[in-house]
């Protein structure tokens, strides 16, 4: 009965091990359970981090698991010899070792990763108009809302938030292999933009603006996930990401043009979807005491 | 040796008919063992209605917008029987909640806190026993606030656990009851965590120093610290929201925000201030949910390995060390919230350092087993089993801990992975060993060691096939009602049908203990004092222990570790023994 609690436990890092191996290299049937293949040059790194601390995971993990399995193999009592335990309390050495080996690995691992954290978010793209460096200018707001997403993109004058943006509902449809900047608002509560593919995702977060940016190298359609929860619509919070060549994005969006040009949505819309807080106490208590707290100020 | 007669002054003996004898026992108990089992029992009981709440979740994932069995025809008469989107986000909510703070934190600090720390350290109750008794009352209010919330339109809160505002603020009025339950709770925890640093400060027996405490004590000591300093801050954070629910005030809302029908918020508030408030919490408590368990599962494996803990002071300086860490971390559920970006940097860097201890504990349990004498039976192998499946919790831990890798993996399906590994994997697993190594002392007798076994297997195998294929679901977000609405998540359904399937073989294989607790209860076989054969104090007393604890006033000796030490004749020496 030992052996089989010890087999037991040494299965755990087998396959533990194995199956990441597979859905890291691709081998059915996990063949497409993890990431989706990368679509930038920034997703990229961030895979090569992704399956190397994984990797790193499995390498302690064996190391670990694989003794205690051992260890139950070896050192169960099998009541066949009156030897005592060994006794031993502590052992230096050893300690020291298994502190500062460890040490050294999450030092170098929390230095090697900055670079791609301020790849994806700290270094927002710059660019030089006559000598004069600046932040590059967002081609797209996006409005986060219960429950989808609202892109309006920076007309003519190429700046968004003004007259001649172009807005478009639940799809955005972007050039391949341009850097693209979006700026990110939230009409009511907090959401959050996830893209898999491209390894970005950012909350939006009522009060606040978010940059994103990013540089799809393939031409290819995807989804924009919420990955915040909204309320009780979260689930189908969805918008489709179509990446296209320059052509067809300018193209489309002349089309676009003609289409749909409404004044810039700023002010926010009195939200007919808040199903629960209809009902609500606090919502009633709030129509109430509004009135009653103006009253106070003035 | 003096021979001090324990007296207790502060509750006569129950006198009367057998209700007034009932209720003086067992509701206005200030027995320290009574108060533990107590929070034992409700915990036990919460942990069956989370259980339910989780498969139902699962089911929804498995096998989206069916017929719910049983409860959707109650429920939803009108859809047929099939859950709404509303629902299914109550569901999660509860879950986590009843998980967390009427199952984990209760049980350990609440159940085993009361009913080890005293024994353990050789007093005869607690420092303060009327708080005690009202620690465990206050967590009455929030059982009734948390069943009120089932009743109201809604269902229950749904805002998920962490409960982030604006959404918070906007919800119906079961968000209400449930930061009132979250008060209660907190004020109950903080009552606990008073009592047992003044109970081991001051109460211990003479000659139990600090460093010849069980590591399970340490694991008490230093999570009530973390809860004294930490639960203030939640509990005002709570507070803030509730009164920008009920009073109309801002703390939590910007500006313009186009809910609440329109109604202007008074605004001046910023959303991110209370996942500051909420995680400098809320990380800390992920660490009140494992350090104790990481006490009493460093005191079993010792014990069945007939060896002595390796490396006694590092283990107690790593506790520290994670705790004192564990307040500087709260950043790394903030890497991706807009918080700014160089701070996450920061972040990162305590959040690799606290893999640091965790790592060395888990080197110490190994070094432990190393060259032992090993004993698998029941409570031991739910132990071994926690210290492997931590091992794998942790280790997701720093790959989440790396921010370029959490943007991916942030608020999908990997994150509940590393969760379960380590609340459910690692907490619950030591929790059970405890109840098999500690039933004995409680009740006086066994629990069944064969179907104990059977237990542990079936709960470690269909854990592993319920959490462990969830790492690989890092483009799932969770807390979505049904993900197979994104083209790019259809092919994922066959591996959710299959993680369904263990979870419901986990929850019924756990009535396997529910029929060896109630039947050991009754008819195990008689324990006697110290059937493990183990050195702490309570194993000194008779099983289980009077009010009063002792009948000798224990005076120590030794540390807690003392097996098969070379001077001995037999392969334990306990802490009382006289050599
Ligand atoms: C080796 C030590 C650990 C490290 C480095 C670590 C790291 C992390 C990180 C970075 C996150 C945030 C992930 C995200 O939301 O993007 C996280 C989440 C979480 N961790 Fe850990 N963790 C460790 C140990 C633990 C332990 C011991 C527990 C509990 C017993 C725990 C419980 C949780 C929970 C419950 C969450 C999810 C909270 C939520 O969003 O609902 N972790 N952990
Ligand atoms: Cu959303
Ligand atoms: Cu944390």
């Amino acid at each position: 009965m030992n052996r089989f609690w010890s087999v037991l436990f040494l299965l755990v890092p087998v396959l533990g091990i194995a199956s990441v191996l597979m859905a890291m290299y691709g081998v059915a049937p996990l063949e497409s359970a993890w990431l989706p293949k990368s679509l930038s040059q920034a997703g990229d790194t961030i895979d090569q981090l992704f399956n190397g601390i994984h990797l790193l995971s499995a390498f302690i993990l064996a190391g670990t698991v694989f003794t205690i399995g051992w260890a139950l193999w070896r050192f169960s009592d099998r009541g066949d010899s009156n030897e005592k335990a060994l006794y031993v309390t502590h052992n230096t050495k050893l300690e020291i070792t298994w502190t500062v080996i460890p040490a050294l690995i999450l030092i170098f691992l929390a230095f090697f990763q900055m670079k791609s954290w301020a790849e994806n978010k700290m270094d927002r793209p710059t660019v030089t108009v006559d000598g004069v460096t600046d932040f590059k200018p967002p081609m797209v707001m996006v409005k986060a809302k219960r429950f989808g997403w609202e892109f309006y993109y920076a007309g003519d004058d190429g700046v968004v938030e003004t007259e001649d943006d172009i807005f478009v509902e639940n799809l955005l449809v972007l050039p391949a292999g341009e850097e693209i900047v979006l700026q990110m608002e939230s009409r009511d509560v907090i959401h959050s933009f996830y893209v898999p593919e491209l390894r970005l995702k950012q909350d939006i977060v009522p009060g606040m603006t978010q940059f994103v940016w990013f540089n799809a190298r393939e031409e290819k359609e995807i989804e924009i996930m919420c990955t915040e929860l909204c309320g009780w619509g979260h689930y189908m919070m969805k918008a489709k990401l179509n990446f296209v060549s320059r052509a067809q994005f300018d193209a489309w969006i002349e089309e676009q043009k003609s289409a749909y040009s409404p004044e810039f949505k700023n002010e926010a819309e009195p939200a007919a979807f808040l199903r629960e807080s209809n009902k609500s106490f606090s919502a009633k208590l709030s129509n109430v005491a509004r009135p009653l707290l103006k009253l106070k100020i003035n | 040796m003096a021979e001090v007669t324990v007296e207790n002054s502060i509750t006569p003996e129950p006198k009367g008919n057998v209700v007034s004898r009932f209720v003086w026992t067992y509701v206005f108990a200030t027995d320290h063992k009574v108060i533990g089992l107590q929070f034992l029992f409700s915990s036990l009981i919460w942990f069956f209605v989370g259980g339910f709440l989780a498969l139902a979740v699962r089911w929804q994932l498995a096998w989206p917008w069916s017929d719910m069995p049983i409860f959707g025809h109650m429920l939803f008469a009108e859809s047929g029987g099939q859950m709404s989107p509303g629902f299914y986000n109550m569901l999660f909510t509860m879950h986590a909640t009843i998980m967390i703070f009427f199952v984990i934190i209760p049980i350990l600090a609440g159940a085993f806190g009361n009913y080890l720390i005293s024994l353990m350290v050789g007093g005869e109750d607690m420092a303060f026993p009327r708080l005690n008794m009202m620690s465990y009352w206050f967590m009455w209010p929030a059982f009734v606030c948390i069943i009120l919330s089932f009743f109201m339109p809604e269902y229950g809160a749904a805002a998920g656990w962490t409960s982030y505002p604006p959404l918070s603020v906007f919800q119906g009025d079961a968000q209400s009851l449930w930061l009132l339950a979250m008060v209660f709770v907190g004020i109950s925890s903080m009552m606990g965590s008073i009592n047992y640093l003044t109970t081991i400060i001051q109460m211990r027996a003479p000659g139990m120093t600090m460093f010849r405490m069980p590591m399970t004590v340490w694991g008490m000591f230093i999570t009530a610290i973390m809860q004294a300093f930490a639960l203030p801050v939640l509990t005002a954070a709570l507070l803030m929201q509730l009164s920008d629910r009920l009073l109309m005030t801002g703390f939590f809302l910007p500006e313009n925000i186009a809910v609440n029908n329109g109604v202007a918020t008074s605004g001046g508030g910023q959303v991110l201030l209370w996942q500051h408030l909420f995680w400098f919490y809320s990380h800390p408590a992920v660490y009140i949910m494992i350090l104790p368990a990481m006490g009493m599962v460093s005191d079993i494996i010792s014990c069945f390995s007939r060896k002595p803990l390796f490396g006694y002071r590092p283990m107690v300086y790593s506790i520290t060390a994670i705790a004192g860490l564990g307040f500087i971390v709260w950043g790394h559920h903030m890497f991706i919230s807009g918080m700014n970006h160089t701070l996450a940097m920061s972040f990162m860097v305590s959040t690799m350092l606290i893999a640091l201890p965790s790592g060395i504990k888990v080197f110490n349990w190994i070094g432990t087993l190393w060259g032992g004498k090993l004993q698998l039976t029941t409570p031991m192998l739910f132990c071994v089993g926690f210290v492997s499946m931590f091992v794998i919790g942790g280790l997701s831990g720093i790959v989440m801990s790396a921010p370029p890798v959490d943007i991916v993996i942030h608020d999908t399906y990997y994150i509940v992975a590393h969760l379960h590994y380590v609340l459910f994997a690692s907490s619950v697993l030591g929790v059970l060993g405890a109840i098999y190594f500690w039933f004995p002392k409680m009740f006086g007798r066994m629990m069944n060691e064969k179907l104990g076994k059977i237990h542990f297997f079936l709960t470690f195998v269909f854990l592993n096939g319920t959490f462990f294929p969830m790492h690989f679901l890092s483009r799932m977000p969770r807390r979505v009602a049904d993900p197979y609405i994104y083209e790019g998540l259809k092919d994922l359904l066959p591996l959710n049908q299959f993680m369904t399937i263990c979870a419901i073989g986990m929850g019924l294989t756990q009535l396997i203990f529910v029929a060896n607790f109630f039947s050991s209860m009754f008819f195990g076989a008689k324990a006697g004092r110290n059937p493990w054969n183990a050195n702490t104090l309570e194993w000194t007393t008779v099983s289980p222990p009077p009010h009063g604890n002792f009948d000798v006033q224990p005076i120590v000796r030794r540390g807690p570790y003392e097996y098969s030490h070379p001077s001995t004749e037999c392969d334990f020496f306990p802490q009382t023994e006289t050599s």
